[in-house]
């Protein structure tokens, strides 16, 4: 076997989802390089990074929400509309009824939950496809924001604003750095370490190959460099600046949703009913809760990613959350998963989230107009999609197999070349 | 070979390695004009290799070795070139759009043309006069979903003779028939050779082809291991199962001392509605028991209700539920949900393992868990230690051959696919398992596995519920059977009396016979 695929199995583990998770990274990592150099450096700087993160984290947000529907096998086009609505309910409450705005954001999550449960109901239990169901929300909700506020904007009160755009306090001794962000970037250290480490414990007791230790050596490095790396520039921007507070949201979320979707029982029930639903029913999965339930889960994301939104404008707006759908749907299919349900990783779809925001924003501080940046953005996830779809194609394993098949003398063991001949002749042996 | 008749078709030394493996070493295959000729292996011994590399889905070039057909070398690019010259392959998967008419079905991407439009006035007259070739009485306006596979297997043979086929090849064709569909398709075929149409046949059943076939050519591990004659050669199924595994098979099921215990299970007036037709019983009143460790075969023609019976118990998976009750241990247990069927140990392997019963996006240790994952968790956080220990177990004991539990069910061989399905349901400790033709589609060697593990599971104490279409399998595994027809248990039969001519009469009779 080559040692590049060797070397790739050792990084990144073997499967297909990860070689293209792999692929999206150097995708990412080469986005960010081209535009750094592009822009003299503007790119990394703490302002813009800082900037990316508040300006793109309730995009990030939905994609969470929408890896989960679209791994069941759905789609939700009512996203723009239902954050939109909520974000109005939410400011009139406020501003009007003077609502205290923890109560405010207690509110908001109840609105997402009720809308969650509106569209849940028509497409687990009465069988409308999402497709349809999620247009006619975002037809309603669009015009419930609009009906609600007059077609006006609606502004929120100050403690309200911190969660959109708010930073973390200024505590401690003077470091020149912002240390509850230093803090922060610590624990993403010594989290990373401990989880690498009970990953070669788990290894060890499944009875599993360990990677030998400089690879691990490699990835902790790495990791670690790019945690230090970020910890600086948000914890070196201008005073008063941290990492922003519906950063740190989405980085809770991430955590949380990566955890439940792969190591839980509702997770894997997600990936089966998108995988085979019928399958996923007569194993006992009950496909009207899941479905039920990725549904609703997603309207509450939505609701937060609204009220971020509003928070960090300071208003809701009768045009807020215009077209989110699209980006949520995009960054999730950049980010590896399968059209017709069934595959896909949260942090895949974080990736492919990261990679149009850099896009976006790599674009704009070069002055290109909005229209040049569609049409990148278009080009970017078609080609994406179609890149995978071709590797697939040529015998599943994606970019990597690609860029080492040159170097291939034979296939690798497990992947899929046609079993036939071999598994005969253990065939013939056992039963003799 | 004989020498009176003259050669249609030549295939020397052919050779095709994918990467990392070699699918056919040196093949060789002559067919004589107008035989039926039948080409046997155990999976991945390589038949369908050589049927992509004749009909060019493997084009030329993509292996080494020559085809000579009529008299010519040929190098076929593509399939439509190998249409062109005449052979025409049907798959075990029918090509056939089912919400077209059959038709438009005859003629897609063949269709008569007049003035640049579809010319229907001849597709219709063409359509009347292709049915009448393959036997097929149906209005040719039929939607394809309307017939049964039995005439769609029909209309894909009419299909290869609207573009003039002179060799027609068929994969597994009697796979997915019952009885009488077979004996026709197979008398179809004799009569295409009394017209001197030549035709080869990939099959499985060996009898099927020890009736029909003229010569015999047999591939194992990618080699052509021999060609019989089968009158001058005098070939029965056992001569070709020996060719086939290259030993002689004692027995197609292995040694079995039943040791039945008392009555366990037991359903009473089961009943229950076709879900789309409201007058439609698909099960009428069933009853039947299953002792501890005992095997119950359920007999019947296709569409007799015998998976809706098992669907329907298996947590109102099929149908309306109309009537009927459920006992265990002499206790009335509801089964109204999947999870309740679990929890109450029953276990239904289903008979469509890719359509669903697998979710073919997984890996084999996902698919092993997947129908009790709460024994793997705490706190519903999913053990990964665990789960790789209980998948390394099932590999291990039921002989899955892969390269580890982390491979995709998908590259696995329809043999192992069963096994890991068998394994996903034997890890919710059952009581009683239903299997619902567990051997479809799998090789003499794999077969004979299954049964094995059936009969292991049936000594621990369990009850095991086969479903199946062939009555040699169930006369042979089976301590006792039910017939089933038009929805109603007609039979109870011992394994003493299991005759295939009594079962056959009962399968076929509405009456209720008494039980011996």
């Amino acid at each position: 076997m080559s040692r590049i695929t060797d070397l790739q199995k050792n990084l990144f583990g073997g499967t297909a989802s990860n070689a293209r998770q792999f692929g999206m990274i150097s995708t990412l990592v080469a986005i960010v390089l081209l535009f750094q150099i592009w822009t003299d450096g503007l790119t990394l700087t703490s302002g813009n990074l800082i900037a990316v993160v508040s300006q793109y984290s309730y995009i990030l947000i939905l994609a969470i929400g929408m890896l989960m529907v679209i791994v069941a096998g759905h789609i939700d086009l009512s996203v723009g509309s239902v954050a939109a609505f909520t974000g109005i309910v939410v400011a009139k409450a406020m501003e009007e009824y003077s609502l205290p705005w923890p109560l405010g954001i207690v509110l908001g999550l109840l609105v997402g939950v009720l809308i969650g449960a509106w569209q849940g109901f028509w497409v687990a239990y009465i069988g409308v496809p999402a497709f349809i169901v999620t247009l006619a929300g975002m037809l309603l909700f669009r015009g419930g924001n609009q009906y609600i506020g007059n077609a006006d904007t609606v502004p929120v009160p100050e403690g309200f604003r911190k969660i959109g755009a708010g930073f973390l306090p200024e505590v401690g001794p003077d470091t020149g750095y912002n240390n509850l962000t230093l803090l922060l970037g610590a624990a993403a250290c010594a989290g990373v370490v401990w989880r690498e480490w009970k990953a070669r414990q788990t290894r060890r007791e499944m009875n599993a190959d360990v990677a030998p230790l400089w690879v691990t050596g490699i990835r902790l490095a790495v990791m670690l460099g790019v945690i230090v790396f970020a910890t600086l520039r948000f914890a070196g921007g201008r005073i008063g600046t941290s990492l922003p507070i519906s950063g740190i949201i989405l980085i809770v979320l991430v955590i949380a949703y990566s955890h439940y979707t792969r190591n839980t029982i509702g997770g894997r029930h997600i990936y089966a009913v998108g995988g085979n639903a019928r399958a996923a029913e007569l194993s006992g999965v009950k496909l009207k809760r899941v479905n039920f339930l990725v549904m609703m889960n997603m309207s509450v994301l939505a609701a937060l990613a609204g009220m971020i939104f509003v928070a960090r404008s300071s208003a809701s707006g009768p045009q807020d959350g215009l077209s989110w759908e699209l980006d949520a749907i995009a960054a999730v299919f950049i980010g590896g998963a399968a059209v017709s349900g069934g595959l896909g990783t949260v942090s895949g779809s974080i990736v492919g989230g990261l990679v149009m925001a850099l896009l976006n924003n790599g674009l704009q501080l070069e002055g290109v107009g909005s229209d040049m940046v569609q049409i990148i953005k278009g080009l970017v996830l078609l080609l994406a999609v179609a890149f995978d779809v071709y590797n697939k194609s040529q015998g599943r394993f994606s970019i990597i197999g690609t860029l080492t098949r040159p170097f291939r003398r034979d296939d690798p063991a497990e992947p899929a070349a046609p079993p036939a001949p071999a598994s005969d002749a253990d065939k013939a042996k056992v039963a003799g | 070979m004989s020498p009176t008749a003259t050669t249609l078709l030549e295939m020397r030394s052919i050779t095709k390695t994918f990467p990392g493996v070699t699918a056919l070493a040196e093949v060789n295959l002559a067919v004589r004009e107008g035989e039926i000729h039948a080409i046997c292996g155990e999976n991945g011994a390589g038949k369908s290799t050589l049927m992509k590399v004749l009909s060019g889905v493997h084009p030329h070039g993509s292996y080494t070795g020559d085809i000579v057909y009529r008299g010519e070398q040929v190098r076929f690019g593509d399939i439509r070139a190998s249409e062109q010259a005449g052979i025409v392959i049907i798959h075990q998967e029918l090509a056939l759009v089912p919400g077209m008419s059959i038709t438009e079905n005859l003629f897609l991407g063949n269709e008569p043309r007049r003035r640049g439009a579809i010319d229907w006035k001849t597709a219709q007259r063409r359509a009347v006069e292709l049915m009448e070739e393959v036997g097929l009485r149906e209005d040719p306006d039929t939607l394809i979903k309307d017939i049964g596979v039995g005439k769609q297997q029909l209309v894909e043979i009419a299909k290869a003779f609207a573009k003039d086929v002179k060799l027609l090849i068929l994969d597994e064709p009697t796979a997915a028939l019952n009885e009488d569909d077979s004996q026709h398709l197979l008398d179809l075929l004799r009569g295409f050779r009394e017209r001197g149409v030549t035709s080869i046949i990939i099959s499985h059943k060996l009898n099927e082809i020890e009736a029909v076939a003229d010569t015999i050519t047999i591939l194992r591990d990618g080699r052509t291991i021999e060609s019989l004659d089968v009158r001058a050669d005098g070939v029965n199924e056992d001569r070709i199962v020996r060719g086939m595994v290259g030993r002689e098979l004692d027995s197609r099921f292995p040694d079995h001392t039943p040791d039945i215990g008392e009555v366990f299970f037991e359903v009473r007036d089961w009943t229950v509605r076709h879900p789309s037709s409201d007058e439609r019983l698909v099960c009428k009143g069933s009853e039947f028991h299953v002792r501890r460790g005992e095997i119950v075969g359920f007999a019947g023609l296709m569409g007799a209700g015998r998976t809706e019976l098992a669907m329907s118990l298996f947590g109102r998976s099929y149908g309306t539920w109309l009537s009927g009750q459920v006992f265990k241990d002499g206790e009335e247990i509801q089964l109204k949900t999947v999870s309740d069927a679990i929890r109450h140990g029953l276990a239904y392997v289903s008979e469509d393992r890719k359509s669903i019963g697998l979710n073919l996006l997984d890996d084999i240790k996902t698919s092993m868990v997947a129908a009790k994952l709460s024994k793997i968790a705490r706190r519903r956080v999913i053990d990964p230690v665990r789960e790789h220990q209980v998948a390394e177990e099932y590999r291990q004991s039921l002989r899955i051959k892969t390269p580890g539990v982390d491979e995709g069910v998908v590259k696995l061989s329809g043999g192992n696919q069963q096994k890991v399905v068998l394994a996903k349901w034997m890890f919710t400790d059952p009581d009683l398992l239903i299997l619902d033709e567990p051997t479809r589609g799998i090789d003499v060697g794999a077969k004979f596995e299954i049964y094995g593990i059936i009969q292991r599971l049936v000594a621990q104490g369990k009850g095991v519920i086969v479903i199946s279409s062939e009555l040699p399998e169930l006369i042979g595994l089976c301590d006792r059977i039910y017939t089933v027809f038009e929805g109603t248990i007609t039979g109870d039969v011992a394994r003493a009396d299991a005759e295939p001519e009594l079962l056959m009469k009962q399968m076929t009779a509405t009456k209720k016979s008494p039980t011996p």
